[in-house]
């Protein structure tokens, strides 16, 4: 063991109470930077897994239409044209097929799926909904929303005349796994389809309005044959959407938006929530970091006779200094393993608190090795700077002084 | 006639910056190797205050030091902290052991911080000096469970462990009892004479410098004698 580590940990060891009581203080700092990580961490995954469980991360579309002036103006007559902004009306992307290859060679993504979405009524005797169609291939479409953990009831089969809808919109169209209703378009396009399954997203929007059928029936249905509306798609990184997004619209020349872009609120939410955690934590490490520093000043003026003898044996300035950081470190880095242990059963103590009525808790807690490693690292760098200002203090006592003076 | 351990060339020590007191006023001092020598002198003589700038400890006004053959004026505090733990050992008043360390780590303490950790022999080594001052079987006690003249020769074999040729000593019986003191005076010699080792104790008692080789006597910041009893 180096000499100054040594003599380092035998200085910790004798402090005792002074010891215990710091790095009890260090303990509960890094308790709470722990669990409130823990805590913020978990809401976010949870609402970030909720929000994006039913979206896509980027959706893909065809260009809006756009009305240019034709007019041109002629010497002497003056033009002010009024543009009126085009009805947008459903189209296909051109080229879907070498677009849908190129995106799933995009670093970065992870699955893309080709869909039709528009607009139709479900009809079943009386009952009239409006709802939004949804034309998938179940087997690309599952890499974007798995449904089948999602199902209620039957499975997610949407080939030939098969569909799959919503538990609000089957009680009330008034059908179950098995029956029969119809899907209408705007346009007067009609078929029947045969419910194949019956999901439920937690969303009770969604739940009423989204109605799966093939690919190719809502072609059909939507007057689309042969094209598809949108790409949807997952990046192996949430927060790479937007890049990956802009990357895609510059490519292709297509409309691609973000799950970003698409729910901003969110998106500042999350933020705002992180910089206040950020906030909470860095007082925190300050507040850590004052207690380590106060502590050590004064075990300096404990120890001021021990650090003259130890000069006065040849004990080196450097040799000193070095005596003092390895106890702020070792301060910070024990602190924060015992401090680990508090914000880890905190962590688990207020998950247990409050859970939903299945007893699943309302957000699981995110206690990530990283996290532990981060705590210790930062409170081992904080031990060591709050350390400084004592060791330079340590280093300039005079061991005559001590020495003429006992 | 050997070549001196220390010379001491128009030493001169000043304290204070607006009412500047010299307490030394040119000191010029030889030391031969393994002399035993006693410094006595009344109180405020400046024998403390020699023994701290021979000791790398401060800093003279004026004037030179010179350590087995090295000049120690121009050096920085790092080469003199080096020089010290190289040539020079000291045993306290206070036998300033540290009280977080056991005997052996004690006296082990100087061959740390010269080498930076513990290597193979310096626990023998440690123990041996233990055993040669009669407390091997002391050596796994703290500090502060010795008694005071125990704390003493653990103090002195601390001092020897580096082999220093010179061991400074201030009023090193001061704080014992009559029979302590005498036992560490004893060894003091002891050891002096087993490892050709110079002596320079600091003492007010009359008795302990008379059986030294040789007794310099100081007033008012000045060496007023220099008598070497009954040796060449």
């Amino acid at each position: 063991m180096p000499f100054e580590v040594l003599v380092a940990l035998r200085f910790l060891r004798e402090g005792r109470i002074q010891t215990l009581l710091i790095l009890s203080g260090i303990g509960v700092g890094v308790g709470v930077i722990v669990f409130l990580s823990a805590l913020i961490g978990g809401l976010q995954d949870s609402l970030i897994e909720r929000t994006l469980g039913t979206q896509a991360h980027v959706v893909v579309r065809a260009p809006e239409d756009v009305v240019r002036p034709v007019s041109e103006s002629s010497p002497g007559l003056a033009v002010a044209p009024r543009l009126e902004r085009p009805a947008q009306r459903l189209r296909s992307i051109v080229g879907w097929a070498q677009t849908l290859d190129l995106v799933r060679s995009l670093p970065g993504v992870r699955a893309a799926a080709p869909t039709v979405a528009g607009a139709a009524f479900a009809l079943r005797g009386l009952a009239n909904r409006s709802v939004a169609l949804r034309g998938v291939e179940p087997a690309s479409f599952r890499n974007i929303i798995d449904m089948a953990p999602r199902l209620t009831a039957g499975e997610f089969r949407v080939d030939a005349t098969n569909a799959v809808l919503g538990v609000e919109l089957a009680s009330d169209l008034g059908v179950s796994v098995g029956d029969k209703f119809r899907l209408e378009t705007p346009a007067g396009r009609s078929d029947v389809f045969l419910v194949a399954g019956i999901f439920d997203v937690g969303n009770k929007d969604l739940n009423e309005r989204w109605v799966f059928v093939s690919l190719r029936s809502a072609q059909t249905l939507l007057d689309l044959s042969g094209g598809i509306s949108t790409i949807e798609l997952k990046v192996e990184k949430i927060f790479d959407a937007e890049r990956a997004a802009g990357e895609i619209a510059a490519r292709t020349g297509l409309q691609a938006d973000s799950w970003m872009k698409l729910n901003r609120q969110l998106l500042v939410g999350l933020r705002s929530q992180s910089a206040s955690s950020w906030m909470i934590q860095f007082f925190v490490v300050v507040a850590v970091a004052l207690g380590i520093a106060s502590v050590l000043v004064v075990s300096v003026v404990q120890k001021s006779r021990e650090i003259g003898i130890l000069k006065a044996m040849g004990t080196r300035t450097i040799q000193v200094v070095r005596i003092f950081l390895v106890q702020g470190a070792v301060l910070g880095l024990a602190g924060s393993i015992l401090g680990s242990g508090i914000g880890a059963a905190l962590s688990y103590f207020f998950a247990s608190l409050a859970t939903n009525p299945d007893g699943s808790p309302t957000f699981p807690v995110n206690l990530s090795p990283v996290l532990f490693l981060g705590a210790a690292a930062v409170a081992t760098l904080t031990g060591l700077l709050a350390a400084v200002a004592p060791a330079e203090r340590a280093a300039s006592l005079d061991p005559a002084d001590v020495i003429r003076y006992g | 006639m050997a070549e001196p351990l220390v010379v001491l060339d128009g030493l001169t020590k000043s304290f204070g910056t607006e009412i500047v007191t010299e307490v030394l006023h040119g000191i010029d001092l030889e030391v031969l190797p393994a002399e035993f020598t006693a410094l006595v002198g009344p109180s405020g003589s400046g024998k403390s205050t020699l023994l701290n700038l021979l000791g790398l400890l401060d800093r003279p006004t004026s004037g030179r030091i010179v350590l087995a053959g090295r000049d120690t004026t121009p050096l920085t505090d790092d080469e003199r902290s080096a020089v010290r733990g190289r040539t020079l050992g000291f045993v306290f008043q206070f036998h300033h052991l540290l009280p977080e360390f056991t005997a052996l780590e004690n006296v082990m303490m100087p061959m740390l911080a010269a080498r930076g950790r513990e290597e193979k022999g310096m626990r023998e080594r440690a123990l041996s000096l233990l055993e040669e001052i009669g407390l091997a079987d002391r050596a796994s006690y703290r500090a502060t469970k010795l008694s005071g003249g125990q704390q003493q020769r653990v103090a002195v074999a601390r001092a020897l462990v580096l082999e220093p040729p010179l061991v400074l000593a201030d009023e090193p019986t001061g704080n014992l009892d009559t029979e302590s003191g005498a036992q560490v005076f004893e060894l003091l010699r002891r050891v002096s004479a087993l490892h050709r080792t110079a002596f320079l104790v600091v003492t007010h008692d009359e008795r302990i410098a008379a059986r030294c080789d040789r007794v310099l006597t100081m007033v008012d910041g000045r060496i007023r004698s220099d008598v070497r009893n009954g040796r060449p």
